[in-house]
């Protein structure tokens, strides 16, 4: 609908900006929070307006370890969470990809059984299965590595299921024209499917980025050594409501979690809502 | 749900499925045949001795007062973050797709909190709500509420709540807002041609062609609510005071980390299992409806 | 805009890269998985450096595995997987839990024997290593951070309030009585405390002379029952709920949350941990001063003496016998009276040998820093009697969170006291029960 001049246009952008007020609120006290000292932030009567310690508090998250993390510096852990993100968003939609194509686009035996067993998974989450996974994993020596963090994240099949839902929407034209051309099936994936997927792709990166990189549970159990550990946990495990919680340093580590997931969402949001948009027709 | 037109081929299907089905099989099957054995078996803490029970694991965790009240809860948690996390976010997506200027800023600002991890955001509510040093708390208190979720339940369920309504508030704006920017807007202009008045606009054009999004959303939510809110509780209350923010998965956790008890835990698993596989057979006899709108 | 294609291939090739990094590894590593945080764990990576700095042949990697019940999870889990550490740090309560697990751990003075490391139990106090010690005296684990609670007390609220922080109360009624005085003239509370259910019930019963649970508290049999609903404990919940009723007691968390009201000077006293010295000493912009605990004048017997509370260090059976001679070396190491008079002194958990006891006397330090020496004297009050020489219950977390659950109930009016301690000691005993039933 489009905008209406005159006598409550300003409703919409009332009701934005409390919106805005309400849902921004506490990411705006952990940054003022992130900018001071923790007996300011402990003595119940935080100022609303910024501290003078953003650099300092900053640099020292970024560069010092903590005590608590035997001396491992956030950078690292910045560095295991993208891994493991990136890791579960690119290796998802691969085999996601490849498995709903196969199923879209084949006929052969057993294909409703591997369709089935697939699509069980949809909506079952580690946290469910998580001490037997736990034990699958030790046993494949998976414990402490990459391939730890993210392999077990990958089995699930919702990405599965998105591209199942655009792969139907495909017309059949187009396999015909590809066939005429002499095309066999994995060059028509290349050439044509691929391309027209852009946005879907785009949309679940995002979806599946923000999903690995917000993980607790599971990097929790999988990792010993705490030069392995990632961001969001290594935040968490600084946070005991105690006498001891360096708050202006767990604050920063806050803010630092979400500026990836955050930039992720803002750099593909052209095509997410896009490509959110061509899942649902 | 079939395709006409597809490829032939032998070997090929087989090879591109085989990634997932590989990764399927040991990271989902295998884990869930082990509950599904540990939920028959009795053990020690550590696993050294072992013994074969059936359904007796089963038989007491139905019976046990706190797992019904774990039901309980889940059901009011699930369904009030459901409310609270949709409803702001359709007025607020219906109002967005209003706007012209400063409709980027909206925009992005309302998508922040998708991006915090839930066991972060249950932290940051917490440091608002802590008696004594959360900014909030302290306003409740100068208001004349006795705030402390630490002895009351219900005040504790609320703080959850609202919490982990607030994450996944971000999430159903930006599916409302792709919705509503999918609805054609000549069948809008068409509406209002006929004399059609907002409101009525909204209800008679605007619901029905957004049901797809609102029911995806809703079960997406429950979901979401009854699982991925772990991170939220487990950072601000631990399930207490007294078991009132204790959910199902909450549980499953406890009993299995804390109280060491691999059968009982094993057990809630396999229920939660049989519970989700049934909610994700709804989910997707309703999506297959959905592809021939 | 990168086409695509070349998205796709960079994807495929980062996938097969990342996903074979190899884990993180290095020679003869013992690992030490441990819950100490803030100062004690700075402290805990220290000793660990020094000792790898003292000899070539092991190296000890001290990981941080959270609070004490994710730790023990932790270590759990991993043993189930395979991959137990060769140390880990248990709290007190799950040494039923560690005790019965026969094939996972191995005695620390097999370990000792074995690798050939002198050991003298008799050079350690018999108020801590009875507690981790078979009947016949064998030393199952290694006392390596325990402590007692003791009541702190910041001195400017005392003076604010017309108190003199040299006189702290002795008796419960002048400890209301203090913390009402100290509401009143302007304190957010008057008194919390930490450790709910191991302070307020199982070491108060202990400092009177009355049974936590038959069988000597557990030690004597599994099949024992909890007795913590006596008279003189309820009577002490009303006390406590009725404290609340003003705010002169708050309640403020079930372990270590209430630790940051006395810091940010909300609570004027607190009863916690003789172990937060440390971290009081390292974040209170006050002074503060250290006393022994309340107690009922007109209880007789009290005070008794408190039992410990704190963690110890367990070997997990399973590693090569060259780990475990590093980790005979390493306990050696820890029982050194230097290490020990720098981890009493800098923590406030207890010294564990005699000797380094006789060393912090000797130097002064108890005159330097009065009220330091509290917790020892708590502890060697009296001879222990049957009530009051430790505890040893199975799924005992669980049984502090019942009990701290119920505490709750009656805190915020649902139950009365003796419901609440009624039904925490029958929810209780059903947990004893099952332990029984599996741990045989």
């Amino acid at each position: 609908m489009e905008s209406r001049s005159g006598h409550l246009a300003w409703l919409p952008h009332l009701i934005l900006v409390l919106g805005l007020a309400l849902v921004g609120f506490p990411i705006y006290v952990t940054f003022v929070g992130s900018t001071m000292t923790t007996p300011e932030i402990l003595s119940g009567r935080m100022s609303l307006m910024p501290g003078g310690h953003f650099v300092e508090n900053y640099l020292a998250a970024l560069t010092q370890g903590m005590p608590q993390l035997s001396g491992v510096p956030v950078a690292r852990l910045l560095l295991n969470s993208l891994i493991m993100a990136l890791s579960i968003a690119l290796g998802k939609m691969l085999i996601s990809f490849l498995s709903a194509y196969a199923i879209v686009f084949f006929r052969f035996p057993g294909r409703m059984v591997c369709f089935w067993m697939i699509f069980l998974t949809l909506m079952l989450p580690v946290e469910v299965r998580i001490v037997p996974t736990f034990q699958v994993t030790a046993n494949l020596g998976l414990i402490d590595t990459y391939g730890g963090l993210a392999i077990p994240l990958i089995a699930s099949a919702t990405a599965t299921l998105l591209f199942r839902q655009f792969f139907l929407t495909i017309p059949d034209e187009l396999i015909e024209a590809a066939r005429l051309d002499g095309a066999g099936p994995l060059r028509f994936l290349w050439d044509v499917l691929l391309p027209l997927s852009r946005t879907n792709l785009a949309a679940l990166f995002v979806i599946l980025f923000v999903y690995g990189w917000n993980q607790y549970l599971w990097p929790l159990l999988v990792t010993n050594t705490a030069s392995m550990t990632t961001l969001v946990v290594g935040i968490k495990s600084m946070l005991t409501v105690d006498a001891n919680t360096p708050w202006h340093l767990v604050m920063a580590m806050a803010i630092l979690a979400m500026v990836p997931p955050a930039a992720v969402v803002l750099l593909m949001q052209r095509w997410f809502v896009k490509g959110l948009v061509d899942a649902e027709k | 749900m079939e395709r006409r037109v597809v490829f032939e081929g032998k070997l090929l299907p087989y090879l591109l499925v085989a990634p997932q089905l590989a990764v399927t099989l040991v990271f989902f099957f295998w884990p869930a045949a082990e509950a599904v054995y540990f939920s028959t078996q009795s053990q020690d803490a550590f696993g050294l001795s072992t013994v074969f029970v059936g359904f007796e694991n089963f038989a007491t965790v139905f019976a046990d007062p706190d797992y019904l009240h774990a039901f309980q809860v889940t059901a009011i948690f699930s369904v009030a973050v459901t409310l609270l996390a949709m409803l702001p976010a359709l007025l607020l997506a219906v109002m967005a797709d209003r706007v012209v200027r400063f409709a980027a800023v909206y925009k992005t600002a309302l998508m922040l909190p998708y991006a915090v991890a839930p066991a972060i955001a249950g932290v940051l509510w917490l440091f608002l709500f802590a008696p004594g040093i959360g900014i909030l708390a302290n306003a409740l208190r100068w208001m004349g509420v006795d705030w402390n979720y630490l002895l009351n339940g219900n005040q504790a369920l609320a703080l959850v709540i609202v919490a982990a309504a607030w994450k996944q508030l971000s999430y159903n704006f930006l599916f409302f807002l792709a919705g509503l920017q999918a609805i054609p807007k000549s069948l809008l202009e068409a509406a209002s041609i006929d004399g059609a008045g907002g409101v009525h606009r909204f209800r008679t054009v605007v619901m029905p062609l957004l049901s797809p999004t609102t029911f995806f959303l809703f079960v997406v939510d429950v979901v979401y609510a009854f699982f991925e809110t772990f991170g939220v509780i487990h950072a601000v209350t631990g399930g207490g005071p007294s078991k009132a923010t204790e959910i199902l998965i909450y549980k499953v956790y406890y009993d299995g980390v804390v109280g060491l008890d691999l059968g009982g835990s094993s057990a809630q698993s396999v229920v939660l299992m049989i519970i989700v596989i049934a909610l994700t057979a709804v989910q997707f006899r309703y999506v297959e409806r959905k592809v021939h709108y | 805009m990168l086409s695509i294609r070349s998205l796709a291939v960079a994807a495929a090739a980062l996938c097969t890269t990342a996903l074979t990094a190899p884990a993180f590894a290095a020679p003869v590593e013992i690992q030490w998985w441990h819950a100490m945080a803030g100062k004690n764990g700075e402290l805990v990576n220290q000793f660990a450096d020094d000792f790898n700095k003292s000899q070539a042949d092991y190296k000890i990697v001290p990981v941080f595995k959270g609070g004490y019940a994710d730790t023990l999870n932790a270590g759990i889990a991993a043993f189930r997987a395979g991959q137990a550490p060769a140390i880990l740090q248990v709290f007190e309560v799950g040494t039923a839990t560690m005790m019965a697990a026969k094939g996972a751990i191995k005695p620390v003075y097999e370990v000792m024997d074995e690798a050939g490391e002198k050991f003298d139990r008799f050079a350690y106090l018999p108020a801590i290593t009875g507690y981790y010690s078979t009947a016949a005296g064998r030393l199952l684990s290694f006392p390596f951070n325990s402590s007692t609670p003791v009541m702190y007390i910041n001195n400017d609220a005392f003076k604010k309030a017309g108190l003199d922080p040299a006189k702290p109360p002795k008796t419960w009624p002048e400890f209301f009585d203090d913390a009402k005085k100290l509401k009143a003239s302007g304190s957010a509370c008057g008194f919390t405390t930490g450790w709910m259910a191991w302070a307020q019930l199982e070491v108060f019963s202990a400092w009177h002379n009355k049974p936590i649970a038959t069988k000597e508290n557990g030690i004597g049999g599994k099949d024992a029952v909890l007795e913590i609903n006596g008279p003189l404990q309820v009577r002490h919940l009303q006390d406590l709920v009725d404290a609340a009723k003003d705010k002169s007691f708050d309640y403020a968390g079930r372990t270590t949350e209430p630790e940051a009201k006395f810091v940010s000077g909300d609570c004027g006293m607190i009863q916690t941990s003789s172990g937060t010295y440390g971290i009081f000493k390292a974040n209170a912009k006050f002074d503060f001063s250290v006393a022994p605990l309340p107690y009922y004048p007109d209880v007789a017997g009290a005070p008794q003496n408190t039992i410990i509370g704190g963690a110890s260090l367990w070997i997990m059976g399973g590693k090569k016998a060259e780990e475990y001679k590093g980790v005979a070396k390493f306990l050696t190491f820890l029982s050194q009276v230097p290490i020990q008079v720098k981890w009493h002194e800098t923590t406030g958990y207890l010294p564990i040998t005699k000797a380094s006891y006789e060393a912090v006397q000797k130097e002064g330090f108890y005159q330097s820093h009065p009220g330091f020496d509290v917790a020892v004297k708590e502890l060697t009050n009296k001879e222990p009697t049957e009530n009051s020489k430790g505890l040893r219950l199975g799924n005992l977390p669980q049984i502090r969170d019942v009990v701290a659950e119920e505490v709750e109930a009656a805190l915020n009016g649902t139950k009365t006291p003796k419901e609440a301690l009624d039904t925490a000691v029958t929810r209780g005993n059903a947990l004893l029960r099952q332990f029984e039933k599996t741990a045989s």
